[in-house]
């Protein structure tokens, strides 16, 4: 026990001691949170939509102003020439082009079906789809208008959804983003930290000092585990700070669950550092064997992209993911206010994980070739 | 000397493959011995003396180290002995008093037995006025001379020094040699390794290693007699050739 101090004490010294330290462990992560939680937004604005009107009738200018009102849109011109349009597309001007066609009014008021033709640009495939989602509602929603107005009888029925959103009925992306923008930084801390310790050891050579010492191979383990541990519950709580107190992310569960599984998760990610520690034998080794788990991690992780949106197999993938499951779990606790039972499946995979990979560690690590 | 044997190695090979590292060699050493490890960069003596503080396992034979096989019964054997290798062993980040605690703590001392530890430290190699400095701020002749007082802090029956004088200047290997001394007179056994020959003169028996062999053992003077040398200078180069 003494020994696993003395070791903690060293380690906590050495981190201190390193003038760069202080600010990579305490000042980039908040910014980090603060500027990605800002810029990570998927509400998509400012599309740039160019206007076709062959109309040129009351009602068509009526939809040309809703559209023009809305605060998604950038109306950039209104003209009648399809080549024009098409040439602002090209030099990368307006995004969408709306054509409303000639006898639109004449076919709104005897109640014929019209059309209304719609083309993104679809090299930003999210954007165009969403840009497409925003005109069918205005245009749904203006023609409901025309039709109350006017007492057209439509010859097709129309239904009318009512939609809720729970749990986040704002549907404010930051209370979606913020949490999971915390289990990453709180990840990348502890990954690289611990990936870069033992490897440190090796190249200046102390490691070989300490391999003819009596130490046992767990006490060498733990006590470089620990102060990773504390470091990284000390990153969460700033963290959930900022999430609470500046992103005002509300907190639906319970504080003890969410730091349970936190120090259960660090020691998944503390061991597996630790892992690509042992396994290489430069620090430059270690960076880029963390960095390409790190990045499939966070890639993987339905952070950025939901992940039933993924192809199957990519889907079975993320079930190897620590990111996923943390993702999840601060979601479901923060947003949800789930309960043990709730993520009993998740803890139960990042525990048997996380005794896994530390086992692996200690195996690796080799007192003796 | 007639005293206990502290190293005893029979026929002890390493092998890499088809290259054999160490090639059979058989010796003893003695309580309280100074033991050279002579031999040419490449000859190795670092191998062997992996060996005998339990970093590398060994390919075949046998030896024990302070009473306990290397290969069996590392941990008691790892109480016993102190190392200090070829590549610079203390913390750079850390000072002086720091190391001492940290070394000490990990050997199972108390913290009343390290800082009287360190307090004899500070005397002896009078490190007063560095006593709180970072050890990358330290001249590495004072760092060699800390290492080594660090290497038997917990008074091991055995002290492996790898090189322990390359690079430094000839007064501060003076003074690193008479520290030897001095540790060897309190009953601690050192095996040195060096390819300084002048400093195999000061050693009580020396062995010379080529090509993973042993292939002279003996006293400086029965070595000087036996390859019709004035020093250790021609031993070596009548050996190697």
């Amino acid at each position: 026990m003494r020994k696993i101090l003395i070791i903690v004490q060293k380690e906590f010294k050495q981190i201190f001691r390193n003038k760069m330290m202080r600010p990579i462990l305490f000042i980039m992560p908040v910014m980090q949170l603060v500027v990605l939680s800002y810029s990570a937004d998927f509400t998509v604005t400012n599309i740039n939509i160019y206007i076709e009107d062959h109309d040129h009738s009351s009602m068509s200018q009526s939809l040309t102003q809703k559209i023009a009102m809305s605060e998604y849109f950038n109306l950039i011109q209104v003209g009648n020439s399809y080549e024009e349009a098409y040439e602002m597309v090209e030099k990368n001007r307006v995004d969408v082009i709306l054509t409303i066609p000639e006898n639109f009014s004449k076919n709104m008021h005897s109640g014929r079906v019209t059309e209304i033709s719609i083309f993104a640009d679809a090299i930003n495939g999210t954007k165009a789809g969403i840009s497409l989602n925003y005109l069918q509602n205005i245009i749904a929603k203006f023609s409901l208008e025309e039709i109350e107005k006017t007492g057209i009888q439509m010859q097709i029925p129309g239904i009318e959804t009512n939609k809720r959103d729970w749990y986040n009925p704002d549907l404010n992306y930051k209370f979606f983003m913020v949490p999971g923008i915390l289990v990453l930084l709180v990840t990348i801390i502890a990954l690289f930290l611990s990936g870069m310790n033992i490897v440190r050891e090796k190249e200046i050579g102390t490691i070989e000092q300490l391999n003819v010492t009596p130490i046992r191979k767990y006490q060498f383990i733990v006590g470089k585990l620990l102060p990773f541990l504390i470091i990284g519950m000390v990153e969460f709580t700033i963290g959930l700070i900022i999430a609470l107190f500046w992103f005002q992310v509300p907190f639906e569960g319970n504080f003890f669950l969410i730091y349970g599984f936190t120090i259960l998760y660090l020691i998944l990610i503390l061991g597996m550092g630790m892992f690509i520690s042992t396994i290489t034998s430069s620090q430059q080794q270690a960076l880029f064997l963390a960095w390409f788990f790190m990045v499939i991690f966070i890639l993987m992780s339905g952070l950025f992209t939901p992940i039933e949106s993924m192809p199957i197999w990519a889907q079975k993938f993320t079930l190897f993911n620590p990111i996923r499951y943390y993702v999840e779990v601060i979601r479901l606790v923060m947003l949800k206010g789930s309960g043990i039972s709730n993520i009993l499946m998740h803890v139960s995979v990042v525990a048997g994980s996380a005794i896994l990979i530390n086992i692996l560690a200690m195996i690796s690590y080799k007192k003796t070739a | 000397m007639n005293g206990e044997k502290v190293i005893e190695v029979k026929n002890l090979s390493k092998h890499f493959g088809q290259f054999k590292a160490v090639d059979d060699i058989s010796f003893d050493v003695k309580k309280g011995e100074v033991f050279g490890f002579l031999g040419a960069n490449g000859a190795g003596k670092t191998t062997a003396i992996k060996m005998l503080t339990g970093i590398w396992s060994s390919s075949s034979g046998q030896a024990t180290v302070a009473g306990f096989d290397i290969n069996r019964n590392r941990n008691k054997l790892k109480e016993n002995i102190g190392y200090m290798s070829q590549k610079f062993s203390l913390y750079e980040d850390l000072t002086f008093k720091e190391n001492v605690r940290f070394y000490g703590g990990i050997y199972g001392l108390s913290n009343k037995e390290i800082s009287q530890k360190t307090d004899e430290m500070i005397a002896h190699l009078e490190l007063d006025n560095i006593k709180n400095t970072l050890i990358s701020e330290i001249p590495l002749g004072w760092k060699q001379k800390i290492a080594f007082s660090v290497a038997v802090i917990h008074r091991p029956k055995i002290v492996f020094l790898d090189e322990p004088t390359s690079g430094v200047d000839p007064i501060t290997r003076r003074q690193f040699w008479d520290l030897i001394y001095e540790t060897a007179e309190s009953g601690i056994t050192v095996f040195v390794t060096t390819h300084y020959m002048d400093e195999a003169e000061y050693c009580d028996r020396i062995s010379m290693m080529v090509q993973g062999r042993i292939e002279a053992l003996g006293s400086l003077d029965e070595l000087l007699e036996k390859h019709d040398a004035r020093n250790m200078d021609e031993v070596f180069v009548k050996l190697a050739r």
